[in-house]
């Protein structure tokens, strides 16, 4: 039999995803804990999660700075010694911020958690920030900061969210100034009432027998207490400026980054899946609309793709590349073309049936351990949101109509009332 | 551990299968034994040019990337200075599909005219946008050159200027595939939920009938020994000074790289390293400083790059870093420092076994090396490293004159 190799082998669509579901428990202190027990290396990542302050445009980098800084130095430790200690055992210690949360990550053999939990312990119980650790921290973020900002892209960053969120958590971008006024003892205030059991949610996932469980919850429920202050995780409301476009001239650049988009749902909306799949067919994937277009027949640019942003407060839709400077103004005239044929014809189905799989296997790609299936629950625990969410999600991916997201595309990828960012040359 | 079976088609191909069934998930991973090494010193960047038109259809198949995206899969590939390689991940229930479209490109290519000028645009704009549109981007532009003398290291996998990239003609383009892309110079990976015996007949239906074609043996003149300091000043449109300091080391075969990677571990690896602890918190005269090397297949680079803080000089910048070599030059590395990164390296690896993907690539890189079962050996490597052995190849690399130091000078505006 010779080989077809012109036809394409048969395929299977996939039908369902199957999501490991966390065990959970609420320690005496408030703190919930939840455990994904999954995997054969005998590892654990431990997150230890915390709603953000709410937003002060007087001192805009408490949240920021005071997770950045976790691990400086406490009561006990200097930061030097927490350094030794976590990289002696072989462990990886992270804090992270976001816009609703701040977190501490560990990753950790099993066999060294008993010495690299009573680091983290320390941290989120006692941070002192030591005076002379926050002038390193404030010296070494601003000459980082300008460094960034000869970063196109990252200029164009700041621009885009400060006009879609106004002074809040999710518009700010820092100036070398507001540093100045960070101050420890604002900062150790911020701590006490942020980092306290009753505003911490803790997921575990790796290979947890039961007596790794237990060391993490002895050590985070009898010593761990509240302060006599709840935090106060309420946000100021977003402040989207009228102005619409802005244009940062940059007379040297070999290329422009173009960022605009609109604020829109989050992912409790019912219609969130809906738009994630018209996303996808904009940008969200290599053979999406502004790929083919303005990279794969234009050659604009290495790359561009739009995305979809979901937090507590709202959403946003956006579009984001870097194009070369003399083909800016073709590059943008492109995306609005693109944005208005998604308005004015319906995808064909074949597209559409292409975008369905796509969506399904990546997800099904998405999950590859059992830290990946931690991140798709706190997706949904954060928003409020349950597992049947993911049922709901692949129903619509395999069943949305093609007028439908029409519909969608007229209510959201309106390129008059995009917000339009160019740093660079237009 | 990371078990797998092995065999080679009888036109050289060689097949790696790992079978992982906690996943739902196959990836297929094609390793070709070329990079930008291999290149014309008149026609740099071309492998990584050939890599983007990989994507560009091949000889049955109009389109990779829409066949694949049907079936819920996804693909990337990288072109570094050794090698190019391609994957794929999709549902494992769909895997004849990747067979299907690697096997076509690796028989022929469509060879689009309109594929080789779109991506001679994209490549352009990703030169700009990577290297030249970034401070400091042009950085491998510079140093490269001045630290490889003879061999092709001498320019960046994204080629040593734009020129070259805009000549290329299609003629090119079908004279490097024949030379390079094919079954005896390619290695296989599949992972993840498939059977052995599956991705035999697989193997063999798809990639069974593509001839050998010619064996590429490779005959590059390797960088001689440096015994002279080099140095370079460049005055740039940067926001802060930066010190880039580079000596040449051994190739990743050596038995030096073990000592060398756990050295640059404990020099600069994680907040408890030397450098951090030293030169950012202690001395505060850098704001960053890191020390890494390139891990190339011949002779690497070992580097330092540092940005001073404002005030401090190059010179005491530059005489910093020099005083931490010579203390590891000189003085006993303390048994715990020692532990210290040994244990990081068993954790990393233990870590890395999470991943479908790393797994697949790790597995066809050492392959490539001459064994993949190296991947199982490794940590006794880095374990069986003592500290004499680090302050020896210290000595041994840490010269004025196996050194090229470039500085950037902020231009001051």
């Amino acid at each position: 039999m010779t080989l077809q190799r012109k036809k394409a082998p048969e395929f299977r669509a996939i039908d369902h995803i199957n999501l490991i579901r966390p065990a959970h428990q609420k320690l005496d202190n408030g703190c919930n804990i939840f455990c994904f027990n999954s995997g054969d290396q005998e590892l654990v990542r431990i997150e230890w999660i915390f709603g953000n302050q709410r937003f002060d445009a007087v001192k805009p980098l408490l949240n920021i700075a005071v997770n950045t800084m976790l691990t400086e130095g406490t009561g006990s430790l200097t930061a030097a010694q927490i350094a030794d200690k976590v990289d002696f055992y072989g462990a990886f210690l992270q804090v992270d911020y976001g816009y609703d949360h701040s977190q501490v990550t560990l990753y950790s053999l099993n066999k060294h958690l008993q010495h690299t939990l009573p680091v983290i312990y320390d941290i989120i119980n006692d941070s002192i920030f030591p005076e002379k650790e926050l002038e390193t921290f404030i010296r070494n973020q601003q000459q980082k900061l300008q460094v960034s900002m000869q970063k196109n892209d990252f200029v164009a960053r700041r621009v885009f969210n400060k006009a879609m969120f106004g002074a809040t958590l999710y518009g700010l971008g820092a100036d070398p100034d507001d540093y100045k006024t960070l101050h420890r003892e604002d900062m150790l205030a911020h701590f006490k009432q942020m980092y306290q059991p009753s505003n911490c949610t803790i997921v575990i996932a790796g290979k947890i027998e039961q007596d790794i469980l237990e060391l993490v919850t002895n050590t985070f429920d009898k010593g761990w207490t509240n302060s006599p202050v709840n935090a106060d995780t309420t946000q100021p409301g977003l402040q989207p400026a009228t102005e619409h476009f802005y244009l940062t001239e940059k007379p040297d650049a070999l290329q422009s980054a173009i960022r605009m988009g609109i604020p829109a749902i989050n992912r409790t909306h019912p219609d969130f899946p809906l738009l994630q799949v018209l996303n996808t067919v904009l940008g969200g994937y290599f053979g999406s609309r502004l790929m083919v277009n303005i990279r794969e027949d234009k050659g604009y640019t290495y790359g561009i793709g739009s995305g979809m942003a979901s937090f507590k407060q709202g959403g946003s839709l956006f579009i984001a590349t870097e194009v070369g400077a003399d083909v800016c103004k073709a590059a943008i005239t492109e995306i609005e073309k693109e944005l208005n044929l998604l308005r004015n014809e319906p995808i064909p189905a074949e597209e559409l049936s292409l975008v369905r799989n796509f969506m399904l296997g990546s997800l099904l790609g998405s999950l590859e351990n059992v830290f990946s299936h931690a991140d798709k629950f706190k997706n949904l625990y954060f928003a409020g949101l349950d597992y049947d969410y993911y049922d709901r999600y692949v129903n619509v991916v395999k069943t949305v109509a093609a007028d439908q997201l029409q519909e969608l595309a007229n209510r959201y990828l309106n390129f008059d009332q995009f917000y339009k960012v160019i740093v660079g040359k237009y | 551990m990371v078990k797998f079976n092995r065999f080679t088609l009888e036109n050289g191909l060689r097949v790696i299968v790992h079978e992982d069934n906690t996943t739902p998930m196959a990836v297929l991973n094609i390793l070709y034994d070329v990079g930008a090494r291999d290149e014309d010193p008149g026609q740099t960047g071309f492998a990584h040019l050939f890599e983007h038109l990989m994507f560009g259809g091949s000889v049955n198949i109009p389109s990779y990337d829409e066949p694949l995206q049907r079936v819920g899969g996804e693909n990337n590939a990288f072109t570094s200075n050794d090698i190019t390689n391609y994957y794929i991940t999709l549902p494992s229930a769909n895997i004849e599909t990747a067979f299907w479209l690697e096997s076509d490109r690796m028989l022929s290519l469509a060879f689009s005219k309109k594929s080789l000028e779109v991506q001679r645009n994209v490549v352009i704009e990703e030169f700009k946008q990577r290297y030249l549109n970034q401070p400091y981007g042009d950085v491998w532009l510079k140093l490269r050159p001045m630290v490889y003398k003879k061999h092709p290291y001498q320019w960046a996998t994204i080629g040593k200027e734009i020129k070259h990239i805009e000549d290329a003609k299609i003629e090119d383009v079908k004279a490097f595939f024949k030379k390079h892309y094919n079954p005896q110079n390619a290695i296989m990976v599949v992972g993840g939920d498939v059977k052995t015996e599956d991705v035999k007949k697989l193997a063999e239906k798809w990639f069974g009938p593509i001839p050998a074609g010619e064996k590429y043996h490779r005959n590059l003149q390797q960088e001689p020994e440096q015994h002279e300091e080099r140095r370079a000043t460049v005055t740039a449109k940067v926001p802060l000074n930066d010190v880039y300091i580079a000596f040449l080391m051994g190739d990743r075969l050596d038995k030096s790289y073990y000592i060398a990677e756990l050295m640059s571990d404990i020099l600069s690896r994680g907040n408890s390293s030397r450098l951090y602890r030293n030169l950012v918190k202690e001395k505060q005269l850098f704001s960053e400083v890191h020390a890494y090397m390139t891990g190339s297949l011949d002779k690497g680079m070992f580097v330092f790059e540092g940005k001073p803080t404002e005030n401090v000089s190059i010179e005491t910048a530059e005489a910093a870093i020099w005083e931490e070599l010579e203390r590891i030059k000189t003085e006993e590395i303390p048994a715990d420092e020692l532990t210290k990164v040994k244990n990081k390296i068993e954790s990393t690896t233990i870590f890395s076994e999470m991943s479908l993907l790393d797994k697949a690539m790790n597995l066809a890189s050492f392959e490539l090396l001459g064994d993949a079962e190296m991947i199982n050996h490794e940590t006794d490597k880095y374990l069986e490293v003592s500290a004499e052995q680090i302050k020896a190849l210290a000595n041994q690399l840490f010269r004025k004159d196996n050194s090229t130091t470039l500085i950037y000078l902020a231009e001051i505006s």
